[in-house]
């Protein structure tokens, strides 16, 4: 593993209309490195990965390395359903060429005639695989994840994460989590930051969320303002 | 066949075939209504085009862009939802109308009629729908994928303001040749009604946009045919082949 950092952010703050959504943040992910940010809904953490992405407006430092390529799954796509797509369709509006989108399905397990078929009639799991799929048009070195629906049949034995823990060997991926799900963070990453709003805590898994720090971040009565410190 | 039904299906073939191929865009984002009240509002200018004598649809444009720039200029100002703007703009629009629009034209300003185009008329129209032709086909898979989600387009470096202005023009002279065709009341119903059909039976982008644009296409040659027949208002005729297309399409559709 490279120790070069891929990604550092320094004192970020982002507001949106007037709200403060993040607060002095700062963290630093390094090649090949699985990072996940860990927090309650509304904590920011969407806002993150799309203020990380360059889609939103921010104050402080983001720093990716140069010539870096950023792939993003979003959580959802609520219009998509409204169109008659088919899968060759939906990598099309990435430019992306046939020869391509066949790669790149058959990287995340499905075979050619998958192609023709229409994106409003996948199953949850499957639209869930194209989504990463197209994320990895243009082979990104990044992958950009937001929440990842679990324990839903993705199709075969694997689950989406065995199947992102597949993708970020052959592709050699540093990846960047969004969950609220905490057994994902300790099966499959190894940095994790905690949000709410404020930064909670971050480091390894392991030795970060202690129960103290988790009643902070999914408590009732989280103090913001106190800083934990390891 | 005389010449004037000539073209009248030359103008009916090429204002219903690009009204289906945009509706594939707009029904994608829930828009396909805005299309009624900017028919709507040109009626001010639909009834200035016919009191003076101008084409229709040279009337309606101007209409229409002053429309979208009002919606957006209060949208800005007062953060009230779109849809409620879009009605302040487009009933004051109508009640413009109804001060000056001669009662013996409301027909016409209503449900159009394009049985009496004459040809320079319907040459400016077959090139403003060339025009919009080729510009909806640049555009849209761009539009299609900032229809699915913007933060995706603007990481692929999709300049959205760019699109989307050059899709609002193109929505511009589609509602302002709708109203020749089918009138103010009725051009939503031109961009709405075969895209609908068309879903109901696609399985891809290409059957969906080429079945719209077909079924624009058929309805306004129906639609025409009929009136030939019948003597009924053309532009009602036009969207009620469409509705029938509809009605069909639900028989084929797979669940």
């Amino acid at each position: 593993m490279n120790t070069n950092p891929i990604l550092e952010v320094k004192n970020l703050n982002v507001i949106l209309a007037g709200e403060e959504i993040i607060k002095n943040l700062s963290f630093e992910v390094k090649e090949g490195e699985v990072l996940t940010i860990l927090g309650p809904n509304g904590a920011g953490k969407t806002v993150l990965l799309k203020t990380l992405l360059g889609v939103l407006p921010y104050q402080g430092e983001i720093s990716w390395k140069q010539g870096i390529k950023i792939g993003y799954v979003p959580q959802r796509l609520p219009f998509i359903k409204d169109i008659p797509m088919s899968v060759s369709d939906f990598f099309k509006l990435k430019e992306t060429l046939q020869e391509e989108t066949k790669e790149i399905l058959n990287s995340v397990g499905f075979k050619e005639n998958f192609l023709n078929k229409k994106i409003g009639e996948l199953s949850s799991g499957q639209f869930q695989r194209i989504l990463v799929a197209w994320a990895l048009v243009k082979n990104p070195n990044v992958l950009l994840f937001d929440e990842p629906t679990t324990g839903i049949d993705i199709g075969g034995e694997e689950t989406i994460y065995t199947l992102l823990a597949r993708l970020k060997e052959k592709r050699n991926l540093t990846i960047l989590l969004v969950t609220h799900d905490l057994s994902v963070v300790y099966k499959f990453s190894n940095f994790v930051v905690c949000l709410n709003k404020c930064p909670i805590c971050q480091g390894e898994p392991k030795e970060v969320l202690t129960l103290e720090v988790l009643q902070k971040l999914y408590g009732e009565e989280v103090k913001f303002y106190e800083h934990h410190k390891h | 066949m005389d010449f004037q039904f000539f073209l009248s299906l030359i103008c009916g073939i090429f204002i219903g075939g690009v009204a289906g191929y945009l509706g594939t865009l707009m029904l994608s984002k829930r828009m396909v209504l805005v299309a009624g009240p900017l028919g709507h509002l040109t009626l001010p200018g639909i009834a200035l085009a016919l009191i003076y004598g101008f084409d229709v649809s040279l009337g309606a444009f101007p209409f229409v862009i002053l429309g979208i720039v009002l919606i957006w200029l209060f949208e800005m100002r007062t953060k009230l939802p779109i849809e409620a703007l879009t009605a302040i703009v487009f009933a004051s629009g109508v009640a413009i109308a109804f001060l000056f629009l001669p009662i013996e034209q409301a027909e016409t300003a209503l449900v159009g009629d394009i049985t009496k185009v004459g040809l320079n008329e319907v040459v400016i129209t077959v090139l403003l729908c060339l025009l919009v032709f080729f510009v909806i086909k640049k555009i849209y898979l761009q539009i299609t994928l900032i229809n699915i989600s913007e933060d995706i387009a603007r990481a692929e470096k999709i300049n959205i303001k760019r699109y989307n202005l050059l899709y609002l023009g193109v929505i511009a002279i589609v509602v302002a040749l709708g109203v020749k065709m089918v009138g103010g009341l009725l051009t939503a119903a031109l961009v709405a009604v075969p895209v609908c059909a068309a879903r109901n039976l696609s399985k891809n982008l290409f059957q969906y946009t080429f079945l719209a644009t077909f079924f624009g296409i058929v309805s306004a040659i129906l639609g025409i045919l009929l009136f030939e027949l019948t003597g009924f208002p053309v532009g009602p005729l036009i969207i009620l082949m469409s509705a029938f297309f509809f009605l069909i399409s639900l028989i084929f559709k797979k669940r």
